[in-house]
């Protein structure tokens, strides 16, 4: 997001999803589509089969969406900078820009043309193990067809220099006239069904709601005026820097609905410093892995038993209704974080529909969202009046921070790269039948008996050498951490990597990860790390 | 526009067909192969109707209304085509209500009851095709498909998984799954869409406890899947307070995110809702153990030691964790109680995780 936001002004996904289907071209880099957001990927395969779009994927694994694909760039881990300014390379070579959108709508061009120079395709497919005939292919078919898309995930965020990498994608949607226009765009997919509202809230270290920073004098007043209270304008701590810093800088942490336990880099590291804390409240809806540690944990409710909005990744602010009551001596979340607000002096509304009154008072970008508008159907932020009918795409005419930037990028390799000790490139992610900890799929009794536990995903080549078959147990190891998980022969990942996914806590994937963040964004490279397989005894390998 | 459905004065938009029309109106006309999902197949042919100045029956899915158009739903032409249609239905397949899950959301039972057919005209005696119960979340029941195609169309061109196709010819057509392989076995990613367009009991989803519970007996609650980030719209049936299945929502399913569609996730993994492992009290830690409190002790002691962390080690040494699986109104209570109660910008979820 702070890629999207320095450069165009608004991190968000620019574009609506269904817009794909107006798409000529579509580029994904580092989504797996239809295993992460299966029903878009669907939207994918429909533009694709149903109205003739082009497809590029550019993926170091041979992901599902490979098979339909015009064109598949099968980078190295980690390589994406070198990938996707190799393509811009070349349109620039062969003059496929839009030279007049360049000229009218964007700044910077001067020194990011020169920073492109360096990526020639043959220095490209030194970095990134892409054929410069395959990379040559792939940049006259975005370029070249008509209105292009460009959706990415984690593959391209979770990277020591995962800014750089969002960064890389902007510009080549810039150079082709991409951004502003529908059907095109540059869109992030949002992993959890509240991970935009939870931003757009200001659940950052360094915005109010609706992306009004804390450093900004006249929003501190605001937000300051409006809730009766003397408010800090420094910038917070960040999740990813919060957790080293347990029992130093900070003392006490509060979490709700969250499981870093799991879901961090570096476990071993992280139960360290959670255990170093004077004091841990959790709020949750059941005991996770990170409950357990806590000196107090507050039984809130699940998705099934409240009334609430959630803003999904295309912006759209969507009404979810209560569907049980809840059972039990169970509150409300916003309940409990009501009544402790009582017990400072502080009175908070005790019902969905006051604070949604607050955040539309003080977030323009939510203030024509009304609960009765949205009953039905969502509405997509920005919608700043009751009559607006909210917004499909972003950047029409006139990008949120005037001229967007074009910003010329020097490759940088991953923080940690294969050697002699640790042989293997490791990356981690979901699979299509779990989700993040699990602490809901493991719950869930027919996903559970799809998939019961963790795998590793090991390419042929590489299991024949070390003599593993689909089925055995393995240990992979890094030099953070050792699990013991089974084995997944597949042509799915290539030669030399193998990969985890991250949602089984007995072998969990985040003990081996590398907690190297990226300077910007503070996110953790999970999608590169060196590993090795080894012995595990009664095994074969 | 206007056109007239069996004698009423009737409103259509263009592009709109006289199915679509007439329904809008409340005016029943059965369809078995047409779904707005999936779009007309002209396989059934029980949705037949007679149009003023046209010749013969005309498949109302498939015809676009006409400003002045005056149609007939309910003829003895029309109603004895019908009767046809089910009749030779009921004689090939295997249909139990008694026993289906799908009754009470069946079409096929509706359009029988609507003809007030009370017995078949033919019988055939044939053998039982066993069930297919070889995936996890979907049973199959040959007997019972009435090859209206709904559920190949939904898996060919809606989701495009591809996995489910017509096979065989003549008597032997019969639906499969890739080359007639179980479906546990297929490539099926158990998205649960041809259950969900399906309109008899051939397809339905296994349900998660041992219950036996059809959906007549159900509430329907819109939600958002807590899953990904796509927004799914999703139907959740309850009863007694419990979980019991999940449909996407179709109410203008168009204009939603997920375009009526669902993957294994928010088809098949929302039952945690009634775990037991789910937190039913507060707990303090107590001697090393968590122990069962009230709600005014956990929160006293939770304040008072907010309090005091703030007193001795500044706001600054306290952090929020809040959460993408909550609501925006929630993420906005905890913000504002971390900036204007606490008074620290020490607030982030697992956005990078």
């Amino acid at each position: 997001m702070a890629g999207l936001a320095a450069t165009l002004g608004s991190g968000a996904m620019t574009n609506s999803m269904e817009e794909v289907l107006k798409a000529k071209v579509i580029l994904v880099i580092g989504s797996n589509t239809t295993w992460n957001h299966p029903v878009f990927g669907s939207l994918i395969k429909q533009a694709v089969k149903h109205h003739g779009a082009k497809l590029i994927v550019c993926d170091p694994r041979r992901i599902d969406l490979v098979k339909i694909a015009d064109v598949w760039l099968q980078q190295r881990n980690g390589s994406d900078v070198a990938l996707l300014s190799g393509l811009q390379h070349i349109i620039l070579r062969e003059g496929w820009e839009a030279k007049q959108y360049i000229q009218e709508r964007c700044e910077g061009y001067d020194e990011y043309r020169q920073a492109i120079e360096f990526y020639t395709p043959e220095k490209v497919e030194e970095l990134t193990g892409v054929k410069a005939a395959d990379l040559e292919a792939a940049a006259r078919l975005y370029a070249t067809s008509g209105v292009a898309a460009l959706y990415y995930c984690m593959g391209i965020t979770q990277h020591s220099h995962g800014v750089d990498n969002v960064k890389a994608c902007v510009n080549l949607a810039l150079i082709t006239g991409n951004l502003g226009v529908e059907g095109g765009g540059v869109n992030p997919l949002r992993g959890q069904n509240n991970v935009q509202g939870a931003c757009d809230m200001g659940g950052l270290p360094n915005v109010f709601t609706g992306y009004q920073p804390v450093t900004n004098a006249a929003a501190v007043e605001k937000f300051s005026k409006y809730w009766n209270a003397p408010l800090s304008d420094k910038v917070g701590l960040t999740l990813t820097q919060m957790i080293p810093a347990c029992g130093e800088a900070i003392r006490m942490l509060y979490i709700m609905g969250e499981n870093p336990m799991v879901s961090d880099p570096n476990l071993h590291h992280v139960e360290e410093s959670l255990r170093k804390l004077d004091f841990l409240v959790v709020q949750d809806i059941f005991l996770t892995e990170t409950a357990r540690l806590a000196d107090v944990v507050l039984p809130g409710v699940s998705f099934a038993e409240k009334l609430g909005t959630i803003s999904n990744t295309e912006r759209r602010v969507q009404l979810s209704n209560p569907a049980l009551t809840p059972r039990g001596n169970v509150r409300q979340d916003y309940e409990i974080i009501a009544d402790l607000a009582t017990r400072f002096g502080h009175t908070f509304p005790r019902t969905p529909a006051g604070l949604f009154q607050e955040i539309r008072d003080l977030t323009p970008s939510y203030a024509g969202i009304t609960y009765d508008r949205i009953r039905d159907v969502g509405i997509q932020w920005p919608c700043p009046t009751t009559e607006h009918p909210g917004t499909r795409f972003l950047h029409a005419g006139k990008f949120a921070r005037g001229l967007a930037l074009l910003t010329p990028i020097a490759y940088k390799p991953p923080a940690e790269e294969p050697d002699g000790k640790y042989d293997l490139v490791l990356s981690t992610g979901r699979i299509y039948e779990h989700f993040h900890t699990g602490s809901m799929t493991r719950r869930s009794s027919i996903l559970d008996a799809v998939v019961r536990t963790g795998h590793v995903e090991i390419h042929p080549e590489l299991a024949s050498k070390h003599g593993i078959s689909t089925g055995d147990q393995v240990a992979v190891a890094t030099r953070r951490g050792r699990i013991v998980t089974t084995a997944l022969v597949t042509e799915r990942v290539a030669r030399g990597s193998i990969f985890v996914p991250f949602h089984f806590a007995e072998a969990a994937a985040n003990t081996l990860t590398n907690d190297a963040l990226d300077p910007v964004a503070k996110i953790p490279e999970f999608k590169v790390c060196a590993a090795r397989l080894e012995r595990v005894s009664g095994c074969g390998c | 526009m206007r056109l007239t459905i069996d004698g009423r004065s009737v409103e259509a938009v263009p592009g709109q067909t006289v199915l679509d029309a007439a329904r809008a109106a409340g005016i029943y006309i059965p369809a078995l192969c047409y779904h707005p999902k999936t779009g007309k197949a002209g396989r059934c042919r029980a949705c037949v109707v007679e149009v003023e100045g046209m010749r013969g029956l005309k498949e109302s899915c498939a015809l676009e209304a006409k400003d002045g158009m005056v149609v007939h739903t309910a003829t003895p032409k029309v109603m004895e085509t019908r009767r046809l249609v089910v009749d030779l239905l009921l004689a090939e397949g295997h249909h139990n209500c008694i026993s289906c899950q799908a009754n009470s959301s069946c079409e096929l039972q509706d359009m029988v009851y609507h003809l007030g057919v009370e017995r078949p005209s033919f019988l055939i005696e044939s053998e039982p095709t066993p069930l297919d119960l070889s995936s996890p979340g979907i049973v199959r029941e040959a007997d019972k498909c009435i090859h209206c195609g709904r559920c190949v169309e939904a898996c060919q061109n809606g989701v495009v998984n591809e996995v489910l196709a017509f096979a065989y010819r003549g008597s032997h057509a019969k639906v499969v799954c890739d080359d007639d392989v179980p479906m546990g076995e297929s490539t099926c990613v158990q998205c649960g869409e041809c259950v969900q367009v399906c309109p008899v009991g051939a397809l339905v989803l296994k349900q998660p406890r041992d219950v036996r519970i059809r959906p007549h007996e159900t509430t329907a609650t819109k939600v958002t899947c807590p899953y990904c980030g796509v927004g799914c719209q999703i139907d959740l049936h309850t009863k007694d307070n419990r979980y019991v299945f999940a449909m996407a929502h179709e109410g203008q399913w168009e204009k939603q995110p997920n375009k009526g569609m669902l993957c294994i996730k928010g088809r098949f993994g929302l039952d945690f809702v009634d775990s037991p492992d789910r937190l039913r009290t507060p707990l303090i830690r107590r001697d090393g153990e968590l122990q069962e409190a009230t709600w005014d002790e956990a929160l006293d002691l939770v304040a008072e030691r907010l309090k005091a962390t703030k007193e001795q080690h500044g706001a600054d040494s306290i952090g929020f964790f809040t959460s993408a699986k909550v609501t925006n109104e929630e993420n906005y209570a905890l913000g504002r109680f971390a900036r204007a109660v606490i008074g620290t910008n020490n607030i982030d979820h697992c956005a990078r995780l």
